[in-house]
């Protein structure tokens, strides 16, 4: 089992959405975070104080996959997302050791699913 | 260097003002005595002035300030939280322009007394506007109420279309745009309308707040924008959602308060006419919110606070031609109808025509306003306002004619006034922004600000 | 033991409220039983009294106005701190004013505050006192003056925003509103008042209002201390609550200025027209400034350069025309940006939110422009200004200003200190990182989860 996190452009989440439906990947979370890798931000001024606002809005998807998903799940997020700008984002894929279905207590791969 | 020029450039609109002050001043000494003379006599025993009027108007002038900054909000909530500063800005960039202008040369373009295009140079830098009342258009109250009255409908009416060209517009392209179009296209209309030896008025066309003048001239000019300004990115996969609704509500709660201003303000004095057109407007609008939170049920199965917000808005827009000219059952009636007419006009007319006029300026402004006038036509009544005239449903057919005209000409010619400023400002420096500035936000790219923190 | 002593402080008020309203009750009495001949013979104008009516609920609404103005600026954790200071100010002056503000600021008594006469309302009903409003109830004129007792203490929050205790606060804004605003309200406006007498024209609080609290925030700026993490700690947490207290401003604006004519004639429609050219020019003016020097117009710029410019014209309204008010407005920009972007960091003191850079700045600057710029063409009633042949109201101007200045930052420091010595104005480190609103208020002001 994996646990695939994904950093994304905001604009890009209806189209990776779509991506991941269309590869039968239905379960997944979602929230906004800030950061920067390599594309510095816009700057901002208030009254004269200058901010150099480096950390930008992105979107964090986590999705939990068995094996068998998780070249699926990263080529429908790299298709939804790809852009060829700088601020795509970025992909980890990491081991998960156990998953749990809080509603019948299943555990393992049949939790995932 | 180059930022001192420009600070001296700056400096130099200074001598504006001041110029146009020393012209002001060659008028002949008798006449600038007349006028301290009449300023005395308002400040101590006004003798034409009647303070009621007088006080009423103040505060319906301030109103219908108000309702620009609740317009800002009613938009503001229901564009994405990337792009809300855009829009304050705009609505806001728009009220201290507008004031200028109107003090400049707007309010003499529009309102001095002529037959041409525009109304005259007479009143330039508001030569001649003084305390004493100017009978033709005022009699109770002095002539400066009446402008700074007649300013806050002009600094409102670009501001409509702000709407329609929402997230994706170049804050200099805007600015040029708002100059523009407020002389060459709000300043003629409204002297057509409202102008002495206007020749709409003259034809005999009723429009009591502003249906035409404002509604309808905006409307058109917003989906003319919406049309050649494209879609938003990423529209038609999905709806852009609105960041904060109840902002909006804010901004209508404003809107319905200033309202009172813009409609019962506009019989100019505080009389029965004023009286009626406060109560019609109210009715007006309740009805419209009602109707539209009904539809919403049957259609959507539920009412939406969103859909009765802007059914109350419609409602608005529909009685300000015919506020103070029908009674508040025809109030109910207009109301009612107005809401259907909107939203089929919002949710079924828009995703087929393929337009993007973001917050439906057009299908609520523009639709609104034209339901108005014809109704005004149908429902106007002599005895509601003898000044006024009967309309089809009282025996006179040629009210109802005589509207569709106005319409027509206001329709057409603000479209295609409207356009021609726009394709000229597109040509020189690009109205849209670019693409990647569009994904990153009208605040940030344009303003260099963001409107929320979000750590802290 | 502490409860108790604040219950007790409680039945004082309560007691001095009933001992004044007795009073009261005993002057109306006497009052009743004046002849006929004595009573002075002026007529109430009902649409005066309707205009200055919905002028005094404007002004009121000012004071919500600057509270979310001032809200949106500081950061998440601290809002309610600003919005609790200005609601409590509202309430604390209307009752100070009721009680004995009014006759301190405005009795007729000769001296450094107006008597105690009108302490309580005693004498103050519904017929004209004609010295300062002849065609408007006493009450109304009264009640229209309460409001502007109220937003100025709520003013000078801005400077010390975000690290003054709750407590010191009220104790603070008690005595200033004392021993600061009465005196000067009543040497610029009171019947008999010295600064009046020689001449200074201020027509709706250029001086009493926002160079008064301008000052003194400046002075509580440098005193309580800069901020942890200097000036660019906090970002504004919510503009468009910013614009929105902008545009409660302006609408209240008109009731400040075009009310202070005291009746609906043609001076108030001036001061009306020219409040808003003012606010509009100067709002072009900061855009443009913010464009030269930052590349984009800000909205921030735009809200404050009209706030700026409001302020400016507001000792000047009832005595400048429209293109006057263009020329106040796009010069008070400059000023005022200046103040902001150049002075404030170089001289390094915290001003939170620009009271000093924006009221004190731009009420100097107006307070000058009314020296300047003001016409008999306008108001025949008023003096004319150095551009129309005199200049010694230049000069009265100027001495207003620098009295007021002088006291003000004076009389504040010394309340300020008095107060520090005692409890302390600043909350601790710890506290100023948590945040007021959780460590004075105990509350949140936004939820994050649901």
């Amino acid at each position: 089992m994996k646990l695939i996190i994904a950093i994304i452009q905001p604009d890009r989440l209806e189209a990776v959405k779509q991506e991941l439906y269309r590869q039968e990947v239905f379960l997944i979370t979602v929230n906004e975070v800030l950061g920067h890798g390599r594309q510095m931000g816009v700057a901002e001024v208030y009254r004269g104080t200058k901010e150099m606002g480096n950390l930008l809005r992105k979107i964090r998807l986590e999705i939990a996959v068995n094996e068998d998903f998780v070249e699926k799940t990263i080529t429908a997020i790299v298709k939804g997302a790809q852009t060829g700008e700088s601020g795509d984002g970025k992909i980890f894929v990491i081991d998960l050791v156990e998953c749990v279905r809080i509603r019948t207590e299943e555990r393992g791969h049949i939790a995932i699913g | 260097m180059k930022r001192f020029i420009a600070v001296l450039m700056l400096l130099s609109f200074i001598a504006v003002p001041a110029v146009m002050y020393a012209q002001a001043q060659t008028q002949p000494a008798d006449a600038r005595q007349q006028q301290a003379v009449q300023a005395s006599d308002a400040r101590q025993a006004p003798s034409k002035s009647d303070s009621g009027d007088t006080a009423w108007m103040i505060v319906a002038t301030a109103l219908v300030m108000l309702m620009t900054p609740g317009l800002a909000f009613f938009y503001g909530g229901m564009v994405g939280r990337k792009n809300v500063l855009g829009i304050l800005m705009q609505c806001f960039t728009i009220l201290c322009l507008i004031s200028v202008q109107w003090v400049l040369y707007g309010y003499s373009l529009s309102f001095a007394p002529g037959k041409g295009f525009w109304g005259g140079l007479e009143w330039i830098g508001l030569a001649g506007v003084g305390a004493a009342p100017y009978p033709d258009y005022a009699p109770t109250i002095s002539h400066q109420l009446f402008m700074v009255f007649q300013m806050m409908f002009a600094v409102i009416t670009p501001a409509l279309i702000v709407g329609a060209f929402a997230e994706r517009m170049k804050f200099s392209a805007f600015v040029l745009f708002t100059l523009l179009w407020a002389t060459f296209v709000y300043d003629p209309v409204c002297h057509w309308v409202w102008g002495v030896g206007g020749w709409l008025k003259d034809l005999g066309a009723l429009d009591f707040a502003g249906g035409t003048v404002i509604h309808i001239n905006a409307g058109i000019a917003a989906l003319m924008t919406a049309i050649f300004i494209g879609k938003r990115k990423g529209v038609s996969n999905h709806t852009i959602l609105p960041h904060n609704l109840p902002f909006t509500i804010l901004g209508t709660a404003l809107l319905w308060f200033g309202w009172f201003g813009f409609n019962a303000g506009s019989s100019l004095g505080a009389n029965d006419v004023a009286v009626n057109a406060f109560i019609v407007t109210n009715t007006a609008a309740a009805a419209a919110g009602l109707s539209w939170a009904v539809i919403d049920w049957i259609f959507n199965k539920k009412p939406t606070m969103l859909g009765m917000a802007t059914g109350a808005v419609g409602g608005l827009v529909a009685i300000t031609p015919a506020a103070g000219f029908v009674s508040p059952v025809s109030a109910i009636i207009i109301g009612l109808c107005v809401s259907v007419f909107c939203y089929f006009a919002v949710s079924f007319i828009k995703p087929r025509l393929g337009y993007d006029d973001a917050l439906d300026v057009f299908g609520v402004h523009c639709i609104g306003g034209i339901w108005g006038a014809v109704a005004t036509g149908l429902f106007a009544s002599k005895a509601v306002n003898p000044a006024g005239a009967d309309g089809l449903f009282f025996g006179n057919p040629k009210q109802l004619l005589v509207q569709i005209i106005a319409v027509a000409v206001t329709v057409v010619y603000s479209f295609v006034a409207s356009f021609i400023i726009y394709k000229v400002i597109d040509i020189v420096i690009k109205v849209r922004v670019q693409e990647k500035d569009e994904v990153i936000g009208l605040d940030l790219t344009q303003h260099h600000e963001k409107a929320y923190t979000v750590l802290e | 033991m502490k409860k108790l002593a604040v219950l007790v402080v409680a039945l004082l008020f309560v007691c001095l409220a009933v001992a004044v309203f007795a009073q009261e009750g005993q002057e109306i009495a006497a009052k009743t039983s004046l002849s006929p001949n004595v009573r002075p013979a002026v007529t109430i104008d009902t649409g005066d009294t309707a205009w200055v009516l919905f002028a005094t609920a404007l002004v009121m609404l000012m004071t919500p106005g600057l509270a979310f103005f001032y809200g949106g600026m500081v950061g998440r954790k601290n809002v309610l701190g600003v919005l609790m200071q200005c609601f409590i100010i509202l309430c604390i002056i209307s009752i100070q004013w009721v009680l004995f503000g009014y006759s301190l600021s405005f009795g007729p008594a000769r001296g450094f505050w107006g008597g105690l006469q009108w302490a309580g309302l005693a004498g103050v009903g519904t017929t004209p006192y004609p010295d300062y409003a002849p065609t408007i109830p006493h009450q109304l004129f009264m009640a229209f003056q309460m409001m502007f007792a109220i937003i100025t203490p709520a003013l000078i929050i801005g400077a010390f925003a975000e690290r003054m205790k709750f407590a010191a606060f009220v104790i603070f804004t008690i005595l200033w509103a004392t021993f600061v605003y009465d005196p000067v309200c009543r040497w610029v406006w009171g019947a008999g008042g010295w600064l009046k007498e020689m001449g200074v024209i201020d027509f709706a609080g250029g001086i009493v209002v926002h160079i008064n609290a301008g000052i003194a925030a400046l002075m509580t700026a440098i005193f309580i201390g800069k901020r942890n993490g200097g000036s660019k700690a906090i970002l504004p947490h919510n503009l468009p609550f910013t614009i929105l207290g902008t545009g409660l401003l302006w609408f209240g604006w008109f009731g400040f200025n075009a009310g202070s004519s005291l009746g609906a004639n043609g001076l108030a429609v001036n001061a009306f027209v020219v409040t808003n050219t003012a606010g509009a020019a100067a709002g072009l003016t900061w855009a443009c400034l913010d464009r030269i020097f930052n590349e984009k117009p800000t909205v921030l710029g735009t809200v404050t350069g009209a706030v700026g410019g409001l302020a400016a014209i507001t000792p000047a309204a009832g005595y400048v025309g429209p293109f006057s008010a263009i020329i106040i407005g796009i010069v008070v920009s400059l000023l005022c940006y200046t103040a902001v972007s150049v002075l404030k960091p170089r001289l390094g003191y915290d001003d939170a939110l620009d009271v000093f850079g924006v009221h004190c700045i731009g009420g100097i600057w107006g307070t000058m422009a009314a020296g300047l710029f003001a016409s008999k063409a306008i108001n025949p009633d008023g003096p004319n200004g150095l551009f129309f042949g005199n200049p010694k109201q230049f000069y009265v101007q100027l001495l207003a200003a620098a009295v007021t200045l002088a006291y003000s930052f004076i009389a504040s420091f010394i309340i300020y200190k008095a107060i520090d010595l005692c409890i302390g104005v600043r909350v601790g480190e710890k506290e100023e990182i948590i945040g007021l609103d959780l460590t004075q208020h105990h509350e949140k002001a936004y939820t994050v989860l649901e």
